[in-house]
């Protein structure tokens, strides 16, 4: 009882006036940052920092953890309109939320987003509450064999995903490994596939790969299609929300495998886009009518958006306990908590309670508040499907340019994303899926140097991946999980072919 | 008494429109402050750090926004500062890979490819191993990996072929034995890696792994300096940076000191140099510049100009010396 008590005047420390408004212009200027692509939670963060210096460090990272929460709400926004996901952990938003606005259902889409990003948010920050001291003991568990077997448990999950033949999304999966290994290998510390550009140094970034991707690669298919956005006809109301709400109760289940997902990987810290991607497989493996996915399902939406939220959230907490940042954004906010003297750590809860606890209850006020204001703007949102095509197609690669030369601040960005904006119309074209090429491309690195580190602690022995219950059993259940649709082939060819022995007979 | 202050007052007015005068240049739009690192890391807390602390004692009139160009260990931020001739406003923070990147990647720059301004500080190496371990001091330590058999004992660090990866062989050279250096993204990671036991031992910056400290998880063994830190005030109950004895002392002939310095592309005017070397001068008055550098307990010597410039050319013979010795150097 006595987190309730800390909680308590948490509250009390979270709801002073100007603390509320602080909230409030971080949870506008977020959800702003969040539906400029590129600009990015990490950005928008770093940019703002320096101004919150003269402001005490409460007050400060109350108005900061807004912003992130505030972009985490913006990231759906424009997956689901114009299939541009405007943060990395959105991408899989857009494989079900961008069908479903063309069928002229984005406020529905939009509602789902913000409502599952709000209940994965609460959850995990009821988990960091009442369970912070045991969760980040749990994160120490993790070294490189660990990691290894969490992210191979993402691309298991994931397999089978695809309504492509099983070649295509190899071969995608491949040329995402492929652009994944460009710049510095962190291993040997030297330099792969720059092919002596000094512009290829920095590899390809994930999230101009991304836009151009999906943005652009949209924008020259719907040109090609006739100059418009298909879904213009949304019924634009506030009964929609309503609608909706009572529509989600249904997917409980979805909610709770999400939540769990969520703030496992944000406290492990996998991160908010391994997490998204790896609960809209696991729903999809879960769900009865398998081949909604993709076409416009609800549940497509609900899955990656809670999980991302339940782990971005999640993410604070090895942030605050042990000093490591769970994503990007927190690395920023944790050079800010240098800067203000606090150091983050396991003392930090016991010598800043003030601190600590301020920013936990204004993680419950955030999102709350948070979703108020996004829910209360999803007609204005969806009413921009209703501007002519020619108007809004310009202000779009406007935006996507602005967003890929945010992220480097290197032109050499920009020219990146228009030639991934043709490989996305080609894929499109050719019918290649995206996906796996995008999880390889976020993944790939990861999940190499955790094996080769892995391979470097144990000088060579495969055995480290068995070494003990937790890696074992992670290990276990990703091939289990990959081995799930072969088995299922298997067992309707053997029976086809009992059938087909039987016919013969 | 009166008058005294008054012509204090003048005295200090005077000196004050002399310096201006002398300083004719100030910058005339926002000033990019390049750091050829991940966010996060040592040299971006510390830039952050100086945008912020310049920016809340008003010390420059345009902001200094801090950039991240981490791309190939570095090599995309120095190559930009590089390419950027007579460009007045922007300025590059340093790591070790201003030396290690190019010798380990053959990637094309050099310092003597940058103009020198000025040293903010120097950041110091100590031997961490797990509260935990049976090791209490380092001479126990380094027994025990003589002891051992070769790649026995794991030492993680920070990315490959620099700094860390430096010191670990120096550590192998004094025990005999090789070790297994294993390499991780950043100082955080590395720190929390030996909190949970997954390797034996780290070289981190102090202000990386302070906190596992205080909160009696790591146990520093010593630190990789001429002579034992200078920062008396106690960081756990019973020890303070002080108290921590030097590596040479326990037989790791191991010295080494990372270098946080300021360079300018090529070509720039000595007088936009020295506006920048008297920003850094007024930072380093201020209470809070002193406070960060307590708190990572940090060397903090400053250098600038011809000073500064033999101590980066001999600091680079160093690491070609070091490096030449680890056979890290590209071919």
């Amino acid at each position: 009882m006595d987190e309730i008590n800390s909680l308590m005047h948490g509250f009390s420390v979270a709801l002073t006036l100007p603390n509320v408004g602080f909230m409030l212009v971080g949870l506008l200027l977020g959800v702003l940052i969040g539906v400029l692509p590129g600009l990015g939670g990490a950005n928008g963060v770093a940019i703002l920092l320096p101004l919150t210096f003269s402001m005490n460090p409460t007050s400060a990272i109350i108005m900061l953890s807004c912003i992130y929460w505030g972009a985490l709400f913006g990231g759906a926004i424009t997956s689901i309109l114009f299939n541009i996901p405007g943060e990395p952990w959105s991408v899989a938003t857009t494989f079900d939320g961008f069908p479903l606005a063309q069928q002229g259902r984005a406020a529905e889409a939009l509602t789902a987003a913000f409502t599952s990003s709000f209940v994965g948010a609460l959850f995990a920050v009821l988990a960091i509450t009442f369970l912070a001291p045991l969760l980040a003991k749990f994160a120490l568990e993790f070294g490189p064999p660990e990691f290894f077997a969490v992210q191979m448990l993402t691309f298991c999950s994931f397999i089978g995903m695809s309504k492509e033949p099983p070649m295509k999304t190899l071969a995608a999966m491949m040329f995402g490994f492929a652009l994944a290994a460009v710049g510095m290998d962190t291993v040997t510390g030297q330099l792969r596939m720059t092919f002596g550009f000094t512009e290829m140094l920095k590899g390809f970034d994930f999230l101009i790969a991304v836009i151009g991707l999906f943005g652009i690669g949209e924008i020259l298919t719907t040109m090609e299609e006739g100059l418009a956005f298909k879904g213009k006809s949304a019924k634009i109301n506030f009964r929609v929300v309503l609608h909706t709400w009572k529509e989600l109760l249904q997917y409980w289940r979805t909610f709770i495998r999400s939540v769990l997902i969520g703030c496992w990987m944000g406290i492990t810290p996998g991160g908010a886009t391994p997490a998204s991607f790896m609960s809209y497989g696991m729903a999809r493996r879960a769900a009865k009518d398998k081949e909604s996915f993709g076409r416009g399902n609800i549940e497509g939406v609900v899955a990656p958006e809670t999980a991302a939220h339940a782990a971005g959230t999640a993410a604070l907490l090895p942030m605050l306990t042990l000093g490591i940042p769970g994503s990007p954004t927190a690395a920023v906010l944790l050079g800010g908590l240098l800067i203000w003297g606090l150091q983050p750590g396991p003392l930090l809860f016991v010598e800043q309670k003030d601190f600590v606890w301020g920013l936990i209850a204004s993680m419950y006020l955030g999102n709350i508040v948070g979703l108020i204001v996004v829910l209360t703007t999803v007609p204005w949102w969806a009413a921009i499907l209703r501007i002519p095509f020619p108007v809004i197609a310009p202000v779009i690669i406007f935006i996507c340019a602005i967003g890929a030369y945010t992220v480097h601040s290197s032109i050499f960005d920009v020219v990146m994303m228009l030639v991934f904006g043709v490989f996305g119309y080609l894929f499109k074209k050719l019918r290649y899926p995206l996906a796996p090429l995008v999880l390889a491309l976020v993944l790939g690195d990861m999940a190499e140097s955790s094996f080769r580190q892995s391979m470097l602690l144990s000088q060579g022995e495969v055995s480290i991946f068995y070494s003990n219950w937790l890696v074992g059993s992670l290990m276990a259940l990703s091939i289990f999980l990959l081995l799930l649709p072969a088995w299922g082939a298997l067992k309707s060819m053997l029976r086809r072919r009992e059938a087909n022995a039987y016919l013969g007979r | 008494m009166k008058l005294t202050k008054i012509a204090v007052a003048l005295g200090t007015s005077l000196a004050f429109f002399a310096v201006s005068a002398a300083h004719a240049w100030e910058p005339t739009k926002p000033v990019e402050f390049v750091v050829p690192a991940g966010t996060g890391g040592g040299a971006d807390q510390m830039a952050r750090f100086l945008q912020g602390v310049i920016a809340k004692h008003n010390l420059m009139k345009q902001p200094l926004v801090v950039v991240n160009k981490s791309g190939g260990a570095g090599a995309e931020g120095f190559l930009q500062v590089k390419g950027a001739k007579g460009d007045p406003h922007r300025i590059i923070i340093t790591l070790s890979n201003l030396f290690t990147t190019p010798l380990a990647t053959a990637v094309p720059f050099n310092w003597r490819d940058l103009t020198p301004v000025s040293m903010l500080a120097l950041d110091e190496f100590v031997l961490w191993v797990n509260a935990d371990s049976p090791y209490k001091t380092a001479k126990e330590y380094l027994a025990a990996i003589k002891a051992a058999p070769d790649n026995k004992f794991k030492m993680a660090g920070t990315g490959s072929k620099q700094e860390d990866q430096i010191i670990t062989v120096m550590m192998q050279k004094a025990a005999g034995k090789k070790i297994t250096y294993i390499p991780f993204k950043g100082g955080g990671d590395v720190a929390v890696q030996l909190v949970g036991k997954h390797v034996d031992s780290t070289v981190n910056n102090p202000i990386e792994a302070e906190a596992h400290w205080r909160g009696g998880k790591l146990r520093p063994l010593c630190v990789m300096d001429a002579k034992p830190l200078p920062y008396t005030a106690k960081v756990t109950d019973k020890q303070s940076w002080a108290d921590i004895p030097t590596c040479k002392s326990a037989g790791i002939d191991a010295e080494y000191v990372m270098l946080r310095g300021i360079f300018m592309g090529p070509d720039v005017a000595p007088d936009q140099v020295s506006y920048y070397v008297d920003l850094f001068k007024k930072v380093r008055e201020l209470p809070e510049w002193k406070e960060f550098m307590a708190k990572g307990a940090f060397n903090q010597s400053f250098m600038s100009g011809k000073e500064y410039t033999d101590w980066v050319a001999k600091n680079e013979a160093l690491h070609i010396g070091l490096m030449k010795d680890a056979g890290f150097i590209a071919k």
